[in-house]
């Protein structure tokens, strides 16, 4: 079989660090990583390929330095990576970006074989929309599976796919037909570490680069900027609360006093709450 | 935003002319979509309503609700309460065929409904459902839609201006969706204000047949299994909420932490490393990746209040903040803080609460 999983590569976001006055992003020296959430995709279309043979294939849209990216991923397993770069992409928001990667996810199709099933994360954690995943499935007219916990079976011959997925107060069990594409859940199984032979295949691969035009483009007017129809018109930096946290004084007193005068300033601040404990503590 | 906004592209189009095509300018009134499954309208559908209710007003429109469901008889009932919560009119879909949310039929449905009444704005929970059904109409409508907004405003434009977090909360941008209708937005659960009901409220109803046959749907619902743990669910909901971080040092000390809670009658939850190190489910994440809270008190132990967590909490009426170190930035957003040890202070806080409510308890 074979699989295509899309995956971003991200800055860590953990360590992003916002100019003070010009409230810009400071990428620089800030560490790229693979979108932790799209781990669990590959690592569950990997699961699938060792089960019933075929090839996985990575595909991610970017700029070149994603390449690494790519190269992580053949480093955990995957067959084949390939990049879609070209500075039509740029200013991409969700509809463009799935425009794009459909696309690819097309051109993929006709180079290795059409895709019984497309991977993505449940969302990123820069873009942070989950919305890319529906708009590939939507452009391609796939079966959509989001929020997938686990494969419950695969029947290849049959080309059907059941899956349960977290849905709103439960789990939900799906049948569909494939191809379909699936939004994976976190934790929903535990990435593995590639072999040596994978790290070192992945460090020398060959990977597959695709312009607008190489993954069969011929419009540019649904990608980039002009494709969007979305606008960032301002970007920010959240305010903080004005007054500071008041504090409550420690020095010299027992815990038993300060914990008296928190409670006490806290019924001063929101008078309402010493009723609504009472009447929870009554069982109202 | 796929591609996260940066400000060099921010600045470049902010400049862009509105030129909204022809074909759009028939397109009027805001719509909340209404989730409702098992009997019951999730509450972030009524926290839609009152925001809705407020760009309504601004650009002198309609505010409609969308229902759709499998029975008539219920959805006209749940009607009822979509409109005391500040709706015109309801829009009502049903088909036995919705009675378990699909995202092929309800996609369907949803874009029929916006092709033939032609809203101006959409609105949809950021829920598990309506990320999964937003995504796929706004595709197909080849519109913009803006995830997990924070703040809905009209600009003097008249068009949606939708501010969300970006980079895991460090910035906040403002997206606008200008030459495309509707302009599609999703707001998560506990983001806005519940909106108060007025009860005997009415309004009018349109009935929208969806034409749908079971043979054209080819994804099937095999089975339904419902959360077992309710409580899990309720944490959003809440109107207490303990919360310990690491600095609780062992997952024994989050005992503190759950006792306070049951003590004041709330629940309680945890910053995300717990969730990562094993000690707490994921259900009890508060913040950016876990759950948005809102409840009237929330006491933060032993958190740091990275911008991660602080995105989740801020909607909280009281914050009260125990950490030893006193230039951690939970303090920056608490209103009642103390500088000391939680695994020492929490005990000593439910023992005088229980003894103030159950004293009271008494005498009352
Ligand atoms: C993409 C992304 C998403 C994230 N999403 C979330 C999210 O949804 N929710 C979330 O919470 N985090 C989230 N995080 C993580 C977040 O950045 C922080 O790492 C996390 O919130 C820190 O948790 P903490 O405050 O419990 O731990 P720490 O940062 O380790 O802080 C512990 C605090 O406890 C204090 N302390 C130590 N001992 C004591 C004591 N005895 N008594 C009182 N105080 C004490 C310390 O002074 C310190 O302030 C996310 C991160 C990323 C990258
Ligand atoms: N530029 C990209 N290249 C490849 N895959 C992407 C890209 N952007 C988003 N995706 C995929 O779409 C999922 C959802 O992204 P998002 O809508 O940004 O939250 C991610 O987990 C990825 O699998």
């Amino acid at each position: 079989m074979h699989i295509v999983v899309c995956i971003k590569q991200v800055p860590d976001s953990a360590q992003i660090r916002v100019h003070p006055v010009t409230n810009t992003i400071m990428r620089q020296g800030v560490p790229t990583i693979i979108n932790p959430y799209d781990l669990f995709a590959l690592e569950e279309a990997l699961r699938l390929r060792d089960r019933f043979g075929g090839e996985v294939t990575v595909l991610t849209m970017g700029p070149p330095m994603a390449e690494d990216s790519l190269r992580k991923a053949l480093g955990i397993g995957a067959d084949r990576g390939v990049l879609l770069t070209d500075r039509f992409f740029a200013g991409s928001d969700t509809l463009a970006t799935s425009y794009a990667l459909a696309q690819a996810v097309r051109k993929i199709g006709e180079t290795w074989g059409v895709p019984e099933i497309v991977f993505t994360g449940k969302q990123t954690i820069d873009g942070d929309t989950a919305q890319v995943g529906p708009g590939i499935a939507c452009r391609l007219g796939l079966q959509q599976l989001t929020y997938v916990a686990s494969i419950q079976n695969l029947d290849l011959a049959g080309g059907t796919i059941t899956v349960s997925r977290r849905a709103e107060g439960g789990v939900q069990e799906l049948k569909t037909k494939i191809p379909a594409l699936i939004t994976m859940l976190e934790g929903s199984n535990e990435v593995r570490r590639g072999s040596i032979g994978d790290v070192l295949r992945g460090a020398r691969a060959e990977l597959v680069v695709w312009n607008a035009q190489a993954a069969g483009i011929a419009d540019m007017t649904n990608c980039g900027l002009r494709g969007s129809p979305t606008v960032v018109k301002r970007v920010f930096a959240p305010k903080g609360r004005a007054i500071k946290a008041i504090q409550i004084d420690t020095k010299d007193r027992d815990n038993e006093a300060i914990v008296e005068d928190l409670i006490a300033r806290l019924y001063a601040v929101q008078p309402s709450l010493e009723d609504d404990l009472l009447r929870m503590a009554a069982g109202y | 935003m796929s591609t996260a906004p940066t400000p060099a592209p921010a600045a470049s189009r902010a400049g862009m002319k509105k030129e909204l095509p022809e074909r759009f300018k028939a397109y009027k009134h805001v719509w909340v979509f209404i989730e409702y499954e098992h009997g019951q309208i999730h509450p972030v559908s009524l926290e839609l309503l009152g925001e809705g209710r407020k760009l309504a007003d601004k650009l002198g429109s309609e505010l409609a609700g969308v229902l759709l469901g499998g029975g008539r008889a219920a959805l006209q009932a749940a009607a009822t309460e979509v409109w005391e919560h500040g709706a015109d009119l309801v829009y009502v879909c049903a088909d036995p065929l919705l009675e378990h949310y699909r995202n092929e039929p309800y996609a369907r449905v949803m874009t029929d409904l916006v092709n033939t009444y032609q809203p101006e704005i959409v609105l949809l929970g950021a829920t598990v459902l309506g990320r999964d059904l937003a995504g796929a109409v706004a595709t197909t409508l080849l519109t913009g839609l803006t995830a997990d907004c924070t703040e809905l405003a009209i600009d003097d434009e008249r068009s949606l201006a939708a501010t969300r977090p970006t980079f895991g909360g460090s910035l906040l941008c403002t997206i606008h969706t200008l030459n495309f209708r509707p302009q599609m937005a999703t707001v998560r659960p506990r983001v806005m204000a519940m909106p108060p009901r007025t009860p005997g409220r009415q309004g009018r109803i349109i009935e929208h047949a969806t034409g749908l046959h079971e043979d054209d749907i080819i994804t099937k619902v095999l089975r339904f299994l419902p959360d077992r743990d309710s409580n899990k669910a309720q944490l959003a909901y809440a109107d207490i909420v303990v919360a310990g971080g690491m600095g609780l040092r062992s997952p024994e000390n989050l005992q503190h932490v759950r006792e306070l809670a049951a003590v004041l009658g709330g629940e309680w939850g945890g910053s995300r490393p717990l969730v990562q190190k094993g000690w707490m489910e994921a259900d009890r994440q508060i913040g950016q990746t876990g759950k948005t809270i809102r409840p009237k008190l929330y006491i933060a132990a032993g958190i740091s209040g990275a911008i991660q967590h602080r995105v989740g909490v801020e909607g909280a009426d009281t914050l009260i903040a125990i950490n030893t170190d006193r230039n951690a930035p939970i303090f920056d957003i608490a209103h009642l803080g103390i500088v000391g040890d939680a695994i020492l202070l929490l005990p000593v806080l439910t023992e005088a609460f229980r003894k103030r409510l159950s004293v009271n308890r008494l005498a009352g």
